[in-house]
């Protein structure tokens, strides 16, 4: 049996297929993940995502601390609601994990992936020496995105009406404490929407209320479809401990100014930098009927081979799209070996879907 | 629980063989397209291959994964569901109305009684 967030009982009562991701139990889809994935990018949804780790970080280091563990720089966080994505980084600058940062009144509140919690909590651990921080893990927390075009002015609506102005007023990666709620305009899925994070014992309330107004649950399937479709990385497969963020389309998130900031893996992406980035993380889209998925060889003529790191098939396009890791040199034709067979792909920049719009 | 025809025979990879005339017609179970989900594409046999009973004879792909299709029993392919290319989700809507292929077979009544009947198959998949 796996570790249960607060809503494991009502998953079920749902009618959801459950499925073990990275030790818990977490609904797969509740019938059709089709379906649940269409309803997000025309209207709303409602996902679980309890199972991901909240530390909150405090203490007069705390800002010192994690501009040396983050590739990208919380200096950027002036002021408190802010947020930004960002790269933890190994010393072989290879990626140990990825998270969203919020400033908050008294440190930061960081949010990622479930699947890396021990990893990312002993390499953590194994830097703080030296530095006056702690670190605070908030595994009461349950959290729960809410996501689709619809989505603030319908949660708005449900709850008491200062909070529901807060939701109105949140501008986009703004993430705010309400009470002991936690509410910020962040997401996974190219869309509009929210993720709150809520003590354990309101979430149940909370989710009966919102699939009760008529916002169906959503399932770790179409979670999976939409992030891929809005070109984000997932951990353990677009990217690992043995990637570099240049080669994972996150150069973008990487404060090189000041110069002076040494966080850990800086000199082994300038290194990489000056010798050249060897690869990218490229989209493909597959014209020909057929599913691309993960580790199929791409095969680039005159450039040589690369493989897919996420395939499935997007929903909203109604054809096999995918994020593969390429040589740099790559331009936008390639094939794919399904089966023992070659089919042609068109290379893309990974952002196949955002906002309900295609893109590619 | 899944729905499991009585007069249908079941291989244990979840195919369905239904005896038609002189012809045996293949699909997959409700239990198989409950786990696949969503499916999204077919990979259809060419008509006129020969196959032993078990072998590869097509694929199925779901939006979470790809699943191959075993022939139930022994023969040549006759003919196969072309309305699956542009409607496979018909596969999960219903899945014993939507045939895959049909066989023309060299050894029905022999390879059909190595089958599972309705109840065997539900044993096979715990039911």
């Amino acid at each position: 049996m796996g570790q249960r967030t607060p809503l494991y009982d009502l998953h079920l009562a749902l009618g959801a297929k459950m499925v073990d991701f990275g030790g818990w139990d977490m609904p797969l889809h509740y019938g059709s993940q089709v379906e649940e994935h269409h309803q997000v990018r025309r209207d709303c949804g409602v996902f679980d995502v309890s199972h991901m780790t909240v530390i909150d970080i405090a203490g007069p280091q705390a800002k010192a601390w994690l501009q040396r563990l983050l590739a990208n720089d919380v200096d950027r966080l002036q002021d408190t609601g802010r947020a930004l994505y960002s790269a933890m980084l190994n010393e072989r600058g290879g990626i140990v994990d990825d998270m969203i940062v919020y400033r908050v009144e008294d440190g930061y509140r960081l949010v990622f992936n479930a699947s890396t919690r021990d990893q990312d909590l002993a390499w953590m651990q194994a830097q703080l020496a030296g530095y006056d921080v702690q670190l605070h893990e908030r595994s009461e927390l349950a959290m729960l995105a809410i996501q689709g075009p619809h989505a603030r002015h319908k949660i708005a609506e449900l709850v008491a009406q200062s909070r529901g102005q807060l939701i109105q007023q949140l501008k986009p990666f703004e993430g705010r404490a309400d009470g002991d709620w936690f509410i910020a305009r962040t997401g996974y899925t190219g869309e509009d929407g929210l993720e709150i994070v809520l003590p354990a014992h309101e979430a149940p309330s909370f989710f009966n209320d919102l699939v009760g107004a008529g916002i169906s649950p959503i399932g770790l399937g179409a979670r999976d479809t939409l992030r891929l479709e809005a070109g984000m990385n997932l951990y353990g497969q677009d990217i690992h401990q043995d990637v570099s963020p240049l080669a994972s389309n996150m150069a973008w998130s990487i404060a090189w100014e000041p110069a002076s900031r040494q966080f850990i893996g800086r000199s082994v992406l300038e290194a990489e930098l000056a010798k050249g980035v060897q690869h990218k993380l490229v989209g493909l889209v597959l014209e020909e009927r057929g599913v691309l998925r993960a580790h199929q060889v791409v095969r680039i003529a005159d450039v040589g081979e690369g493989e897919i790191t996420s395939g499935s098939f997007s929903p909203t396009l109604s054809k096999s799209i995918a994020l593969a890791r390429v040589p740099m040199a790559t331009a936008d034709r390639a094939e794919v070996e399904i089966r023992g067979k070659w089919y042609p792909v068109r290379v893309v920049k990974p952002t196949f879907v955002r906002h309900g719009k295609t893109l590619i | 629980m899944s729905n499991i025809p009585v007069e249908l025979r079941f291989a244990e990879s979840h195919e369905w063989a239904r005896k038609e005339g002189d012809l045996i017609v293949v699909g997959i179970s409700d239990h198989a397209q409950e786990a696949l989900g969503d499916v999204v594409f077919v990979e259809l046999p060419e008509i006129g291959k020969v196959f032993a009973a078990g072998d590869t004879a097509g694929v199925v792909e779901s939006v979470k994964a790809a699943s191959d299709i075993y022939s139930p029993v022994a023969g040549e392919v006759v003919e196969v569901n072309e309305g699956l290319s542009g409607e496979p989700e018909a596969l999960n809507n219903e899945p014993y109305e939507s045939w895959i292929f049909k066989v023309k077979p060299s050894n029905a009544d022999a390879d059909l009684a190595k089958l599972l009947d309705a109840a065997g198959y539900a044993a096979a998949i715990g039911e």
